[in-house]
Formats: C-alpha cells, sequence, structure tokens
C-alpha cells in the first residue's frame, strides 16, 4: 500500500504516471504492480490469468491506456447489436465449409507483441478456426463457427485485453489496395531478377564486342536476353503502357507515353536485330529504364496505402437504433426493438438514451435533455432541448431518454448536408498539381516533337543509323530523372513526417506547404484539449475535515452513468469512478440544473450553485460571483441537506503544446489567427497566453468559409488546422487542410493532412521540411533539365549510342534519388533543434 | 564453351523457380506486413524456453 501509492510511479500496463491518492495495484506472482486505473488492472488480470504476461515482457511500446473498465462489469456484452443478422450481413461473408469471417480494424495495437497477444488470447476460445492480425495495418481476419461462438463474444474477448474491435464494412477501399500493391511488387520484382540476368549478359556481350566473339556465341546470349526481357517488357512494364494507352486516348499527354515509346521501339529494334543476327542489342537497357521506373511507382503506392490503411477504421458502433412503437393511446409502449438505422423512414419513433449518438434527424415527442451538437456547431456547450424541438443527427444526447420522431435519415438529414457543402468547397480549391501536370504534358510534346524531327532529319540522310539516334535522343531525354525528382524528395519527406505523426492524404501538401503564409486555427478542440477537466476544489469553511479526494467521490458517484461533461470530467479525475464509487439511491438528474441523490441516509445535491442552495435549503449569498474561482472556469456546488460541502471548478485548457507551436510558426515568419465557431466568451480568454491578435469568434461555417476566402483573395496561401464536422466546407477551401487525430471521420477524410498525435508542433516542422522538400525539388528539377540540355543535342547529332545514353540516364536517376535521401538526414537535423528549442519554450510557460 | 548450351539452361530453371516462389511468397500475404512477422519467432520461442524452465523445475521439486 505504502509503495503504490508513492508519487511518480508509472502504470504497469499503460505507463503512465498513477495519480495520486489513487490505488488500483494488482498483485500478481507475488509481486504488486502499479496501475493506473481499474481498466489497466482489469486489463493486466485477463492477460496474466490467461498465462499471457510474456506479452509485458516482449512489448516494445508501452500500451495504451483503457481508463474505462465497463467493459468488464456490465453484466450485458457492449457488442450484443452486432449479432443481429441484418447489421451483420454488410461486414461478414462465409467460407466454404460453413464458417463465418470478419475483417476488423483493432485499435490500441502498438507494437508486435500486441498481434501475439490477441492471436494468442482468441486462440484459447472455443470455436475460433483462424485469426490473422496484421500490426503494421492493425488489421486482421478472424474466421469462426457460428454454432460455438458469436461475433459479440469474440469482440468482447479483445476488448478484455484493451483492444477496441472496429468491423470493417465490405465495401471499404482496403482489400482493392492490397492487391495493387501486391501486383506492382510482383512486376517490380520480375523486372529486378531480369535486370540482374540480363545485366550478366550484357557484360558478356560488351566484353565480346570489344575483344571479338563469335557469331554463334553472340545469338545464343542475345536470345537469352530476350528471353528474360520479353516478360519484363509484357508483364512488368504493362503499367506503363496502359496509363500511356489511357492518356492517348485522353489526349492528355504524361510522362508514360515516352516511356511506353521508347520501350516499344528499343525491345523491336534489338528483337529485330537479334533475329537478323546483326546490329545492335539494348536489352539490358530496357530492364534497368523498367526496373528504376517500377521503383519508383512502388514507393509511392506505398505511401498512399499506409495512409489510406491508418484512416479507414472500421465501424466503431452498429449503426442501429432503439425503435418504438406507439399504440394508439399515445404515450403507451409496445415493445421496444433494436433495429438497423437504414430500415428507418419518416415517421418511426425511436429511443435515444443518455450517451448515445442521436441517428437521424427528427422532432422530440418526449423527455428533456442536454443535446451536444458539437459535431456540427462547434459549440462545446450542451444544449437544453424538449419536447416539440429538432434535433439534428450526429449530435449526442446527454443526459435523459429522448423518444424521437423521425424527420430525414440518409441523404436528406443535416449531416449529409454538411457533407455536400463540402464536396462543392473542394471544386473551386485550388489545384497546383494539376498544373504541373499540364506543364509536364507540353514538356513531353515538345519531347516526342524533337525526337520526331531528329528521327526525320537522320532518315533523309543517313536512314540505317536513324532509329538508334532516335533511340538514343528518346533514352537520353527520358524524363524518368524528371519524373522521379519530385516523387522521391515527397516520399523521404512524408515518411519523415510520418514518424512525427503528420499524416498527408494528398500529394500535392508538401508543395503547397511550402508557399503557405497564414494560419488559422479552429478553437474548438485544435488549440484546446476540448473536453473540461477539474481545475480545483474549493471545500467549505464549515467542513474543512472533509478531505478533497472524498468530494470528488461523492460528486462521481452522483454523476454516476452520466455523459455530461462535467460528469466525465468528473470520473476522470476520479480514476473512473467504479473503483470507488458508493452506491447511490434516488438519483435524479435536473436537466440545466444538476443531480440530487441519497448517500447512505443523506440526501446531495451537486450542480449549478444557485439551485443546489436551494435545494439544499442554504441561504443565498451575496457577492458569490465566479471571480472567486480559476480564470474561466464552471462552477460547481456540492451540498448535503444543510451544509454547503465544496465548490468544484470546471475548464477546458490549452494543448500543452500549443504555445511553442504558436511561436515556431511565428519564427518562419507566418501569420496566425484564430477563427472560432465557439460562442462562448471564456473560448477568448482561455487562448489569451497565445497573445493572438487576430480572433474571431461566434462564426457560422459560412462565415469561416467566407473569412478564409477573403484571404485567399488577398493573395494569401492558407492553412487551416480544424477538427469538428462544421469545420468540413472551410477544410477544404484552405490551401492546405490539417485535421487534428480525434476529429471527426468525416473531416479527416476530407482534410489533406491528419495530425494523428496531436502535438502541433509537428505544424511548424512540417512547414520547415516541406520548404526543404521544395529546394531539393528544385535542385533535382535543374540537374535533370540541364543533364537533358547537355545530352540532347549530342545524341541528336549521334555522339551518343543507346547504352551510353542507358548508362547517363540511370546514373542521372541515382543522382536525384541520393539527393532526395539527403533530405531525410538534414530534416532530422533541423527537426532536432526545434524540438529542442521548442522545448525551452515549454519550460518558460 | 560448349558447356554454355548446359549451365545457361540451369541458370535458366533456376531462375524460373527463384520467381515461382517470389510470386508464391507475394501472393500468400508474406510482404504485407514485414513489421509483425519478424518478432513473432521470439514468442514461440520463449514459450518453449519456458515451458522447459517449468519441466525443469518440476523435476528438481521430484523427491529423488
Amino acid at each position: 500500500m505504502t509503495t503504490s501509492t508513492a508519487a511518480n510511479q508509472s502504470c504497469y500496463h499503460c505507463g503512465l504516471e498513477v495519480p495520486q491518492h489513487s490505488d488500483f495495484s494488482l498483485v500478481i506472482k507475488g509481486i504488486r504492480r502499479a496501475m493506473c486505473c481499474p481498466g489497466c488492472a482489469a486489463v493486466a488480470a485477463t492477460i496474466f490469468e490467461n498465462g499471457l504476461q510474456q506479452f509485458y515482457k516482449f512489448r516494445s511500446a508501452p500500451s495504451t491506456q483503457v481508463v474505462s473498465s465497463s467493459a468488464f462489469e456490465a453484466q450485458e456484452n457492449p457488442y450484443a447489436n452486432w449479432d443481429l443478422s441484418e447489421i451483420q450481413q454488410d461486414y461478414i461473408s462465409e467460407t466454404d465449409q460453413r464458417l463465418l469471417s470478419i475483417r476488423l480494424y483493432i485499435g490500441n495495437i502498438t507494437c508486435a507483441a500486441c498481434t501475439w497477444l490477441i492471436e494468442q488470447h482468441l486462440g484459447k476460445l472455443p470455436g475460433i478456426d483462424r485469426i490473422a492480425i496484421n500490426g503494421t495495418t492493425r488489421r486482421g481476419e478472424i474466421i469462426w463457427t457460428p454454432e460455438t461462438i458469436s461475433l459479440s463474444e469474440i469482440l468482447q474477448a479483445i476488448k478484455q485485453i484493451g483492444y477496441d474491435p472496429s468491423p470493417i464494412n465490405h465495401d471499404s477501399s482496403l482489400s482493392p489496395a492490397t492487391n495493387e500493391s501486391r501486383k506492382l511488387l510482383l512486376r517490380l520484382g520480375v523486372a529486378g531478377l531480369a535486370m540482374m540476368q540480363t545485366g550478366m549478359v550484357a557484360i558478356a556481350l560488351y566484353a565480346g564486342s570489344f575483344q571479338g566473339m563469335q557469331a554463334e556465341w553472340q545469338n545464343l546470349l542475345r536470345l537469352i536476353s530476350v528471353l528474360f526481357v520479353t516478360p519484363v517488357v509484357f508483364y512488368s512494364a504493362q503499367p506503363f503502357f496502359i496509363s500511356a494507352w489511357r492518356s492517348l486516348k485522353m489526349r492528355h499527354l504524361v510522362m508514360d507515353v515516352p516511356v511506353a515509346l521508347a520501350i516499344t521501339l528499343a525491345y523491336s529494334a534489338s528483337l529485330w536485330a537479334t533475329l537478323r543476327g546483326g546490329g545492335e542489342v539494348y536489352f539490358d537497357s530496357i530492364t534497368m529504364f523498367s526496373f528504376f521506373l517500377l521503383l519508383g511507382r512502388f514507393a509511392e503506392q506505398r505511401i498512399r496505402d499506409k495512409n489510406l490503411l491508418l484512416l479507414n477504421r472500421g465501424t466503431l458502433l452498429p449503426p442501429v437504433a432503439t425503435q418504438v412503437f406507439l399504440q394508439e393511446d399515445f404515450p403507451q409502449t409496445k415493445a421496444d426493438l433494436q433495429v438497423p438505422i437504414k430500415t428507418l423512414s419518416a415517421g418511426d419513433f425511436i429511443r435515444v438514451n443518455a450517451g448515445q449518438i442521436i441517428p437521424c434527424d427528427g422532432l422530440i415527442k418526449e423527455g428533456v435533455s442536454q443535446v451536444s451538437e458539437a459535431l456540427l456547431t462547434g459549440e462545446s456547450r450542451a444544449l437544453t432541448k424538449q419536447a416539440g424541438e429538432p434535433v439534428y443527427g450526429g449530435t449526442v444526447n446527454g443526459a435523459n431518454p429522448l423518444l424521437i420522431e423521425v424527420g430525414a435519415t440518409g441523404e436528406a438529414s443535416c449531416l449529409s448536408s454538411i457533407v455536400k457543402l463540402a464536396e462543392r468547397a473542394a471544386l473551386d480549391k485550388p489545384h497546383w498539381a494539376m498544373l504541373a501536370d499540364r506543364l509536364a504534358g507540353y514538356f513531353i510534346a515538345a519531347l516526342l516533337i524533337v525526337a520526331g524531327a531528329v528521327a526525320t532529319y537522320w532518315w533523309l540522310h543517313e536512314p540505317q543509323r536513324a532509329l538508334w539516334i532516335t533511340l538514343s535522343v528518346l533514352v537520353v531525354t527520358c524524363p524518368c530523372a524528371l519524373s522521379l525528382a519530385t516523387p522521391a524528395a515527397l516520399t523521404v519527406a512524408s515518411n519523415l513526417l510520418r514518424a512525427r505523426g503528420f499524416l498527408i492524404n494528398r500529394m500535392h501538401v508538401l508543395e503547397t506547404l511550402a508557399a503557405i503564409d497564414h494560419v488559422v486555427f479552429d478553437k474548438t478542440g485544435t488549440l484546446t484539449e476540448g473536453d473540461l477537466k477539474r481545475v480545483s476544489v474549493k471545500i467549505s469553511d464549515t467542513s474543512h475535515d472533509i478531505s478533497e479526494q472524498q468530494i470528488i467521490v461523492w460528486a462521481a458517484s452522483l454523476e454516476r452513468g452520466s455523459q455530461h461533461p462535467i460528469a466525465l470530467a468528473l470520473h476522470d479525475s476520479n480514476g473512473s469512478g467504479s473503483a470507488t464509487a458508493i452506491a447511490v439511491s434516488e438519483q435524479r438528474f435536473v436537466t440545466g440544473s444538476g443531480v440530487s441523490g441519497k448517500i447512505g441516509a443523506e440526501m446531495f445535491y451537486l450542480g449549478r450553485p444557485a439551485w443546489v442552495r436551494d435545494m439544499a435549503g442554504l441561504p443565498e449569498i451575496s457577492g458569490s460571483g465566479p471571480s472567486e474561482g480559476p480564470n474561466q472556469s464552471i462552477e460547481v456546488g456540492l451540498a448535503r441537506s444543510g451544509e454547503w460541502l465544496a465548490t468544484i471548478y470546471f475548464a477546458d485548457q490549452l494543448r500543452p503544446t500549443a504555445l511553442a507551436a504558436i511561436n515556431q510558426l511565428r519564427q518562419l515568419g507566418l501569420k496566425v489567427s484564430l477563427l472560432s465557431g465557439d460562442p462562448s466568451p471564456g473560448a477568448a480568454q482561455i487562448i489569451k497566453p497565445l497573445g493572438l491578435s487576430d480572433c474571431q469568434l461566434s462564426l457560422q461555417p459560412e462565415q469561416k468559409l467566407a473569412a478564409v476566402r477573403d484571404l485567399q483573395q488577398r493573395g494569401k496561401r492558407v492553412l487551416m488546422v480544424g477538427d469538428g464536422i462544421n469545420d468540413v466546407p472551410v477544410l477544404q477551401a484552405a490551401d492546405v487542410s490539417v485535421a487534428l487525430g480525434r476529429a471527426s471521420d468525416l473531416s479527416q477524410i476530407h482534410a489533406d493532412v491528419t495530425l494523428l498525435s496531436g502535438d502541433l508542433r509537428a505544424l511548424p516542422e512540417a512547414i520547415a521540411t516541406a520548404t526543404q522538400t521544395r529546394r531539393i525539388i528544385k535542385q533535382n528539377i535543374s540537374w535533370a533539365i540541364a543533364y537533358n540540355l547537355v545530352a540532347l543535342p549530342l545524341a541528336a547529332a549521334g555522339y551518343v549510342p543507346p547504352w551510353a545514353a542507358a548508362i547517363g540516364m540511370s546514373g542521372s536517376s541515382l543522382l536525384v534519388m541520393v539527393n532526395a535521401l539527403r533530405l531525410a538526414t538534414r530534416a532530422t537535423k533541423l527537426l532536432g533543434w526545434k524540438r529542442s528549442n521548442g522545448s525551452r519554450l515549454m519550460q518558460s510557460l | 564453351m560448349q558447356s554454355l548450351y548446359l549451365l545457361i539452361p540451369i541458370s535458366l530453371i533456376f531462375i524460373a523457380v527463384a520467381i515461382r516462389i517470389f510470386f508464391w511468397a507475394v501472393n500468400s500475404g508474406q510482404y504485407d506486413d514485414l513489421d509483425s512477422e519478424g518478432e513473432r519467432i521470439l514468442f514461440d520461442q520463449e514459450d518453449s524456453l519456458d515451458d522447459l524452465i517449468n519441466e525443469q523445475k518440476d523435476d528438481l521439486d521430484k523427491p529423488l
């Protein structure tokens, strides 16, 4: 006991600091292990009970904190709704042996040991046929016998060891991406093997052409080369031909056109020379050329896949609602039924319990509750809604059960219209990438014209040399280095940034980031944590013998079962409450005021101070304004019959990295401003330490959009950081948009960047890296163009044989790659400096 | 030099086998997750080691 409550101990399971005055520790094999919360304790106990303790020995990253232990205490399975057959048909497929299979996204996987733990734990359950979990993508497939075990039991088993399973819908974009990258890997592998073989043969052939070689052996070696090169041309290089053909059909030239042309020409000419038994062959150049190009493609594809996988996370909650069947004499009810949301239609009645998400737009028929519309309006405070008032899909019912008449679902709902607004905004987005494409198109057209002119000239003067000289021109001027110049640098930079939790979803981001000169923050949840936290407790003078811990336990027990922001903050500070909570009877929530309940034989009141005084029969105290508490906090009173106990203060707080990030952005010469949808005056107070000069509060989504447009019209390039669904339109309109990792799925999909770590200091780092990247890209492109300018006249004049052209081309590509890799080492140095600078700023805070 | 007629076909067979194995490996998903598979072997080995130690302990506990 004495050791387990000592300060600065870290949780055995998640590694976070154990809160003081808490004791959830667990005796495992005679050793007392500190635990930070009942959730972690329950998970660790399950792991040890199942003999899987090796997990703790082998994991290479700490596990995620579990916090709530509700999944272990609840009598009913929280995943029970997944057993509804209408829901399952979108997620489950049947295998040949009448087994069922499902794909899951498993949250909280941090290292390879996690996959081992899950596989071992599930493997012990009866009825599980096969488990395959991919730790990198956090995805797994489970195959089971439906007669022995149900899906909800499997999901609960995963939850019990501290992971969050969420089923993946059939039509999610996952599997085609995997297939594509596998195919590309096969093509690359074939090209690589063939390149080595033809390279070996080519050495013999070159040696032969210098020292003399019998025609018999030369022909044999050439035929062998044909054997290796043919699959490269017809299999590995296929994507170039397909893309070239598509681009010709669409009358828009891409790099693949000259690539396909060069491969076709070189292959057919070499093949002709081999069959005729004379002339020159350049099989080695063809394979090398294809291999390097495929390598670039493969790197690009991998980045895209990785980002896609990190974003697509399956369905957390089964899309069900509780439908209520009303009889003639309203409001008497028949049995309630869980139904999938997609079967609901206007006019149906549904019940939404406290803490549930309202699944569709509608009118309240019965009940009064606090509804949080943060997802739609960005307003953090819940609104009081009563019978006759409208509610919107995607909002959260905070306090009491509501009976709702369904108004609009799916396409017609408020949520969908916000999505549509976002799609419209996406159309007028400045597309730098498209501009680059058009320029490349002109470049390639010019290249083909030059090659054509060279071919005609030599055909008229020296027809026997025309083909090889044209080929040299095509290979030498091949935009290989040029086409590698940008993706190579972008690949290195985005890998670097991903390691910092800065996940790039669109390729144009790095190019545009370098040009950014204005950063716009959205207050809710970006600069602040977005949740209320308990700031302090002021115990009344009359009850100074009661400990702060006791006050919190009482308050948390009273709020038990509520999802109100204050209740959540209390549960948090009480280590999720359940372990130390005291039984409360006659618990009653009064919307907009507070909660009352009996603990033991005494009546307790918690809520708005005036209401609490009123209920507890205490006289009004004059002059007890909000000035008593810390700045901009929400005051909540606790009293028992006739005695005022304490005042508890809650407030939203700045993210710890916000100040450092904003100062670094200013150092980079950027303007920083704030456009908030939050109408509360508290917003302005909380962000005061940041010293932002340009703040606009209480903005509607349209006004935010207009503000960003206005900046853009004044020639600014805008980076927008947001998180709510109401931010989606403005995220789309900004030149670069960043959604925070905790943001709604919708805004994550529509943002250019997802900041998974939530560390705002990644923003200045990303901008610095982008500037570096742009410099490297410029160097690469200038090199590629300079090389082409020198090589083209030489090749056109017939001084460069195709083999020299191929070596020059490969060397030039290699140089470009090496230059791009330089970015990694340089940026690490730069970021290292930035980070230490950042921590200094943090200390001064 | 005549040996080339034998050696080259042999090398061709090797390449064909290599490509075959490569296709099999990629298509059976062995390149899908390069990070966790490498560590998996460690757990299994440790598992049997633990068993071994326990068995030895059991042996020691037994009366001679």
